[in-house]
């Protein structure tokens, strides 16, 4: 029942904890998985309708003037640029608000780390739950498009793998701003001066080609930008070696952000 | 109940601090404290507010990391194997961090599942902490609809979900009603019968003199004595305290003879207490003898008055 073997027996006799401990992992997420429950139709509501929306505005407004975006048809672009907005805002804003609100009005964190938790295991934890549900949120941009007319292809498959994978740094991102938030009203500089042009210049709705040269490199830094590409890759078939780069960014920077989150919530929980 | 025991716990001490410094800038909360607990008995941490007890219950969690010491917690040491010790220790905060939205029985699973009760267990853990915490009608209810003294009934049985041989109680009764300050307190003291090691922190004198085996008394950041209830009174206070009452002319003229002669006095309200009233001469004013109390100590010992 040990997780490592050699390590001596505890005074008690009690079963030795190790690091990053799934039972702990599966502790805090239980948590999330009961609140979940209880407000699962709002989150899935507005995952569904949000998306509708865009591709009701973009589709009717850009789809009469264009048939195609960077030799695209306008539905496929416009639904795999929504499945990469949808796995930001479904990740950054529940990692922004949430670690804040448990952590300093709920006293949530306070509580568990009492318990035989960690911080790593804490944050980890929360960042797997958001990203879990990103990932399945990613997909329904997708099912909407198909609803408008997109062409269903198994590499659509690996969406939720891909969302899972980016929601995981920018959950883990929004952690890092609740940490170094002074107030929650600051997360408002975040929300207008990161996440919104995050969100615009990522190709997700326009392709960053059309941009000046200082922004498209700016765009390519981006890890929402990389992605789309793989999205937009994964389900119109043409998925190729230059997504193994663009996974490797999002893998990247998932691991910074995760790392960056254990530190500085982690600096901050513990006095 | 069977609570988890230890073999080797009656050689080593549960709780044991080693000159443990805390500061928080240029405060100094904890200042050079030195601390053991044994095994199988209820300790009560007495101080003022601001004494440094809630920094020390939170350098236990490791949740507050000490500047200069060391710690260990039922043997082990801190903060490297601090996991383990929470594993095996129950913690009952003085600030109610209760899930809000959740009901009493979700919130006891969460903790289960964190205290790593195995799942074949967990059910009956839930029931045995609702019932612990006659909370049990209660169960499914939202914890944001609980009363203040089932919600603190609630973080108790939350604590101990996990049945653990050692229990820190910050503040337990602070803002309780009588009653359930009652009602706490005979929680405490069963589980002290079964054998379950208690360190509870607490500002009032009643509660530490009901229910401490050993008293430590806290002081800026330290402990300035130690002892049983009545050892640590008759060291204190003496065997009678003097009560001098009278208009405020008297009670000046009191506290000159009080003065004069080097007694040992306090102010008690109206009255002047004058300690180990059993040692004074006939020079002592006119006044009413009573014994020595716990609050007579704590006042000669930290110089606060409290409740």
């Amino acid at each position: 029942m040990s997780a490592h073997a050699q390590a001596p027996e505890t005074v008690g006799g009690a079963r030795r904890v190790g690091r990053l401990e799934p039972a702990a992992l599966a502790g805090v997420m239980s948590r999330d998985v009961v609140i979940f429950k209880r407000y699962w139709k709002a989150t899935t509501f507005s995952s569904v309708v949000q998306p509708t929306i865009y591709l009701l505005a973009f589709g009717l407004g850009f789809g009469t003037l264009l048939k195609q975006i960077d030799h695209v048809k306008t539905i496929e672009y416009i639904a795999t640029g929504t499945v990469a907005t949808a796995v930001l805002f479904s990740s950054a804003f529940p990692g922004m608000f949430n670690t804040f609100i448990r952590w300093q009005f709920q006293r949530t964190y306070d509580a568990m780390l009492a318990a035989p938790v960690d911080v790593e295991e804490l944050i980890t934890a929360e960042v797997l739950w958001i990203s879990l549900r990103a990932g399945v949120y990613g997909l329904a941009p997708l099912l909407v498009g198909i609803a408008f007319g997109l062409e269903p292809d198994p590499g659509m498959l690996l969406v939720p793998f891909i969302g899972f994978l980016t929601g995981f740094g920018f959950a883990a991102f929004g952690v890092v701003i609740a940490a170094v938030a002074k107030t929650i009203d600051n997360f408002n500089y975040v929300t207008s001066a990161v996440l919104t042009p995050m969100f615009l210049v990522a190709g997700t709705f326009f392709p960053i080609s059309t941009l000046p040269a200082g922004l498209r490199t700016i765009a390519q830094i981006n890890p929402l930008y990389h992605c789309v590409q793989l999205v937009r890759d994964a389900s119109l078939g043409a998925l190729g070696t230059a997504d193994l780069g663009h996974a490797a960014v999002l893998l990247g920077f998932a691991v910074v952000m995760w790392r960056i989150a254990i530190w500085q919530l982690g600096k901050r929980l513990i006095d | 109940m069977d609570w988890k025991t230890d073999a080797a716990g009656t050689a080593t001490a549960a709780i044991s601090l080693r000159g443990v410094v805390k500061r928080y800038g240029p405060i100094v909360a904890v200042n050079g404290l030195d601390l053991e607990v044994p095994p199988g008995i209820c300790f009560g941490l007495l101080g003022p507010n601001g004494a440094g007890k809630s920094t020390t219950m939170r350098m236990l969690t490791a949740q507050a990391l000490a500047d200069e010491g060391t710690i260990r917690v039922l043997g082990y040491e801190l903060p490297r194997e601090s996991k383990q010790s929470r594993l095996e220790m129950g913690v009952v905060p003085q600030l109610d961090n209760l899930d809000v939205e959740l009901t009493c029985r979700q919130i006891l699973t969460v903790f289960a599942r964190l205290y790593r009760v195995p799942r074949a267990e967990r059910t009956l853990a839930v029931e045995r902490a609702l019932q612990l915490a006659n909370l049990l009608p209660r169960a499914d209810t939202i914890v944001r609809e609980l009363s203040g003294g089932m919600r603190r009934r609630l973080l108790v049985g939350r604590g101990l979900i996990h049945k653990p041989r050692l229990v820190l109680l910050d503040e337990p009764t602070v803002g309780l009603d009588p009653q359930v300050r009652q009602e706490l307190w005979s929680l405490i003291d069963g589980l002290r019968a079964s054998g379950v090691t208690v360190l509870m922190s607490t500002h009032y004198i009643e509660e530490a003199e009901r229910l401490a085996d050993v008293v430590a008394v806290m002081s800026q950041g330290k402990i300035v004595a130690q002892g049983t209830p009545p050892e640590l009174v008759l060291a204190h206070a003496g065997e009678q305290v003097l009560e001098v009452y009278g208009p405020p002319a008297q009670l000046a003229e009191a506290s000159e003879i009080v003065a004069r002669n080097g007694w040992q006095s306090r102010r008690s309200g109206p009255a002047l207490a004058i300690m180990r009233a059993e040692t004074l001469d006939g020079e002592a004013p006119q006044g009413v003898r009573r014994p020595a109390n716990l609050e007579d100590a704590f006042v000669a010992l930290t110089g606060e008055e409290i409740e």
